[in-house]
Parts: structure tokens; C-alpha cells; sequence
């Protein structure tokens, strides 16, 4: 088929998936005032968690993914971003975006995060800088993942409405 | 890494040394703390302003006691008096 313009296919990668235990992790939470370090556990005895790896902040589809995630119904979940920019980066998405009090941000410059999901990708062309494949996960208190999507391809972005859905449905 | 719930919470600007005097008393003492890191600008610290009605960092939060305070040297002084040896109120854990 012919698109018009590449997309670029990212392989087959050994992931986690739907029915496994979420990696624990602890990285840098960016809020509209602070960041702080934060274990996903932590978040998890607050309520389920929607987990969302994009591209780094000031990436055109960072800015999508943060014009798409807010004024959608996520029930009782907390909708959290990560990415490998740094938590100053972060603060200035979360006020471009406005999504201060509802959103916060993981920092992860590292990708460890990513590498423990196992969506870690090298970005051509930029040497030395790895990020995470766009990804979204529904986490519930238990730690059980219910939803996961992992780009296969590149540029990609989760499915909203599936993601939504599954969200309302933890 | 805050082990559980600290109740010590550090607000701190990376790479202040007035910061780094208030974290290596806390070290020194060994004290568990949770640090909150705030933006070089001071208009961007409205979570401080809040908590003790001025903009500077360090500023601590002490749960324990209830003490909210600014300026380096009086958080060194309160950590000390009240953590340290000798001190009259010891924390709980």
C-alpha cells in the first residue's frame, strides 16, 4: 500500500503484556509545581493508573498525545505521561498544555523505565538518545496490566477510545 | 528514594547550595525526607509561596512537629535542635 510517505516499521520487540505484572519503577513525577520522586506502586494505592510513553516533550506528537488525553472520561484513573525529557521540559508541556492538577509526567532521561517494559528504541539520527516506542498501558491496584498497546510502527499513536473504554472498564 | 512516608519534605532548587547545607544536615542525621524540586524562577513557586509566604528555597515542611519554615540556617538550626544530640523532641521514627 502505498501511504504516500514512510512509515517507518519499529520490529518485533518481547514486551509486556495484557495479564502480566506491571514493572515496579520509581522516576521523577513532574506536576504543575514539583517533581518528586514517586513509585508507580505509590500511584497504584491511590487508584488504577493509564501509563503513556510518547516522545520526548517539545516532539510534535507529544504535543497530540497531550491534545487528545484531556477531556476524555477516565473513571478512576489517573492518567500519567513518560518520557525521556527532563522534568524541566515537563513543566513547561504541563503549562503549554494546561494540564496542571489532573496530569503529571514521569521524567526518565535514562529510558530505564522503558527498557523494563521493553519498548526501549534507538532514535536514528539522533546518536546516543533512546526513548520508549509509543505505548499506553490501563494498570489496575493490583498491579495487573488490563490493556497494553505497543507501536509497532513509527510515527504511531494509541488508539483514544479503545484506551478510553478500557480505562472506564478497570 | 523516600523509603515509605517521610515526614520531612525538602522543597529545593537543583544545584543550590543552600539546599545541599540543609540536605547533608539531614543526612548527617540520618533522617528520612522526601524532596520536592521546584524551578529556578522564583514566579514558578507558588507551591513554596503557599507554604511559608515567601518564594525561597530551601523551605521545609516537618509533619512531625507541625514546623513549616525558609532560610537555610534556621532549617539547620531547627533540624539540629530538634533532631539532633541533645535535642529535646525526638522524632517517632
Amino acid at each position: 500500500m502505498d501511504l504516500g510517505f514512510d512509515v517507518v516499521d519499529l520490529g518485533s520487540t518481547d514486551h509486556v503484556e495484557a495479564g502480566d505484572t506491571v514493572p515496579e519503577f520509581t522516576r521523577p513525577l513532574v506536576t504543575d509545581e514539583y517533581w518528586e520522586d514517586v513509585a508507580l506502586s505509590e500511584l497504584l494505592e491511590e487508584g488504577p493508573v493509564v501509563l503513556v510513553f510518547h516522545p520526548m516533550a517539545g516532539s510534535f506528537p507529544a504535543t497530540y498525545v497531550w491534545k487528545e488525553l484531556p477531556g476524555r472520561e477516565w473513571g478512576d484513573c489517573q492518567v500519567v505521561g513518560c518520557s525521556i525529557a527532563t522534568p524541566y521540559a515537563h513543566k513547561r508541556l504541563i503549562e503549554e498544555r494546561d494540564l496542571g492538577g489532573e496530569y503529571r509526567l514521569y521524567s526518565d532521561p535514562g529510558n530505564g523505565v522503558a527498557e523494563q517494559f521493553g519498548i526501549a528504541h534507538d532514535l536514528d539520527g539522533m546518536e546516543g538518545v533512546a526513548e520508549p516506542r509509543p505505548a499506553a498501558f490501563v494498570v489496575d491496584t493490583d498491579r495487573t496490566i488490563e490493556y497494553a498497546w505497543v507501536a509497532g510502527e513509527w510515527p504511531a499513536f494509541p488508539d483514544y477510545d479503545e484506551l478510553e473504554a478500557a480505562a472506564r472498564d478497570v | 528514594m523516600p523509603s515509605s512516608n517521610p515526614s520531612i519534605t525538602l522543597y529545593r532548587l537543583q544545584a543550590c547550595p543552600f539546599c545541599e547545607r540543609v540536605v547533608r544536615t539531614l543526612d548527617d542525621l540520618g533522617l528520612d525526607y522526601r524532596s520536592r524540586f521546584v524551578e529556578p524562577m522564583h514566579s514558578d513557586r507558588n507551591v513554596v509561596k503557599r507554604l511559608t509566604g515567601k518564594r525561597t528555597v530551601p523551605a521545609i515542611v516537618d509533619e512531625n512537629t507541625g514546623v513549616t519554615m525558609s532560610e537555610s540556617a534556621a532549617i539547620v538550626e531547627y533540624i539540629q535542635s530538634t533532631y539532633g544530640d541533645g535535642a529535646q523532641a525526638g522524632g517517632d521514627d
